[in-house]
């Protein structure tokens, strides 16, 4: 056991989840502001608006994330020249940044259409009779109720976009999944623990978020 | 028959009304609605003067709601127009928005903001809509609070109030707008019956100081009391129009016969 401590201080394990956590952060905010905003158009009383909305989430939501990393680096990149940085590790991270946000975009759109459901006609009917136009309404009272009503299964969400940074592997991106390949590789004395520290590595991570989603549901759940 | 025959206005029962000026405030004109096969409104002819108490009365079905809430346009009508002070009901857009300031809603079910404090509710609208001052929306909102009743209770949530205070809320909402006409739909049906007196006597004070106000109603009581024309609706159409006093002790249709034959005997 000793011996295998030794390895892991070999590696840098938690730069490795830090590049996870990164992503994460990152694509988690962009995807539930571009979440947002396609949540508003599938709701919103336009009809052309409603269909760019539900068009980009069954199309997305529908694609497999590893096709999506690799478009990023195999067409976006190369061929459409869209670029981040010099760096290409730098780059990588952004394109990596990119995929998830724009995947991961639709399931936050979904979740909080779930918790737009969770907000009666009436509100809306309120809010529209004492003339607030459709943005104030959304923003002002139900897109706060709607949060609210969606903490669980944005959490849910959260927890799906935090394991599937791994996926960005795929496009170059050195982030835990890789250094994982890289021990195993050289450690083959050790592959159940390296495999079990990495997992559990996950599970430290995804546990509080789930806790943390419960407790903020039940503490902010709008009684009526 | 018109209204006009059946209560002169000479000999009007009592004066603690302000006589409703002639002037045409809300003017329906063959105004039809579906809801798929269902003619929901049929060639509804309404018009409703300024200071004007109007009392829509008829059975469930009967097209009285939508015929309330096709008026703010929460409900799109299919054919005729909808005219407020003279201008036709705007489609869409900030227009709209505009037209439905100036027509205050009361909801059967209150539809009080949820995640807002009383207060809030009731500031909402003018800060956003109106742009008054936050510290000027408070202190107004405060005084109406005041008048119906619940200045204690504003920074509660609509949650924590009963349903009758909840309705006064809503009220003082509607009223924050200063609007030109308030629509109530159907204000007491969602309440105990012992809350539902607090929010009458709201509504008839209201009347009192020459509001111009549509209530979809079972309350004959405040029909008696308060409107200055009863409006009986039955499948869709305007069956019958008439001073409240002729129209409860003389109904000229069968189905207003029936259908006050049915409420009027308990």
């Amino acid at each position: 056991m000793a011996d295998f401590l030794t390895v892991l201080s070999e590696y840098d394990i938690a730069g490795a989840y830090w590049v996870n956590i990164k992503l994460t952060f990152f694509a988690g905010i962009f995807a539930l502001v571009l979440g947002t905003i396609l949540a508003m158009f599938r709701i919103s009383p336009v009809p052309s608006l409603n269909f760019a909305g539900s068009t980009y989430v069954n199309i997305l939501r529908n694609t497999p994330l590893t096709i999506i990393i690799v478009f990023g680096i195999a067409v976006l990149w190369p061929v459409l020249k869209v670029e981040f940085s010099d760096v290409f590790a730098v780059n990588f991270f952004w394109l990596g940044v990119l995929g998830l946000t724009v995947y991961h975009a639709a399931f936050f759109c979904e979740a909080l259409r779930s918790g737009v459901n969770t907000v009666p006609a009436g509100q809306a009917e309120a809010a529209r009779a004492i003339g607030l136009p459709f943005l104030d309404s959304a923003r002002l009272v139900i897109l706060p109720q709607a949060f609210r009503g969606a903490i669980a299964p944005l959490g849910n969400v959260v927890i799906a976009l935090i394991k599937n940074t791994t996926v960005v592997a795929a496009g170059s991106v050195a982030e835990i999944s890789i250094l994982m390949r890289e021990m195993v590789e050289n450690e083959s004395n050790y592959v159940y623990l390296i495999f079990l520290t990495v997992a559990v590595g996950f599970v430290i991570i995804v546990v509080p978020v789930g806790l943390l989603a419960t407790y903020l549901s039940k503490r902010l759940a709008v009684s009526r | 028959m018109s209204v006009e025959d059946v209560t002169p206005v000479t000999d009007a029962p009592d004066d603690r009304f302000p006589e409703p000026t002639p002037d045409p405030l809300i003017v329906l004109s063959d105004v039809q609605k579906h809801f798929g096969d269902l003619h929901v409104l049929r060639d509804i002819e309404l018009t409703v003067h300024k200071g004007e108490v109007v009392v829509v009365l008829g059975p469930s079905g009967s097209g009285k709601s939508t015929l309330c809430r096709a008026i703010n346009r929460l409900e799109p009508i299919d054919e005729g127009q909808i005219t407020l002070d003279g201008e036709p009901l705007p489609l869409e857009g900030k227009a709209l928005a505009r037209l439905r300031a100036d027509v205050g809603m009361v909801f059967q079910s209150f539809n009080l903001f949820a995640h807002k404090t009383i207060l809030e509710n009731i500031t909402l609208g003018p800060i956003k809509v109106k742009k008054v001052k936050p510290a000027q929306a408070k202190e107004q909102a405060m005084a109406l609070l005041e008048r119906v009743g619940v200045a204690n209770q504003a920074d509660k949530l609509p949650a924590q109030l009963s349903g009758g205070q909840q309705q006064r809320v809503a009220i003082a909402r509607a009223l924050a707008m200063q609007p030109k006409a308030i629509l109530f739909d159907e204000p007491t049906s969602a309440l105990d019956p012992e809350m539902v007196n607090e929010v009458l006597d709201v509504m008839v004070a209201l009347a009192k100081e020459g509001m111009t106000m549509i209530v979809v109603t079972h309350e004959m009581g405040f029909a008696r009391k308060a409107a200055d024309r009863v409006i009986f609706m039955s499948d869709g159409q305007i069956v019958e129009e008439a001073d409240p006093e002729s129209f409860f002790t003389n109904p000229q249709s069968d189905r207003a016969k029936d259908f006050l034959g049915k409420i009027l005997t308990h």
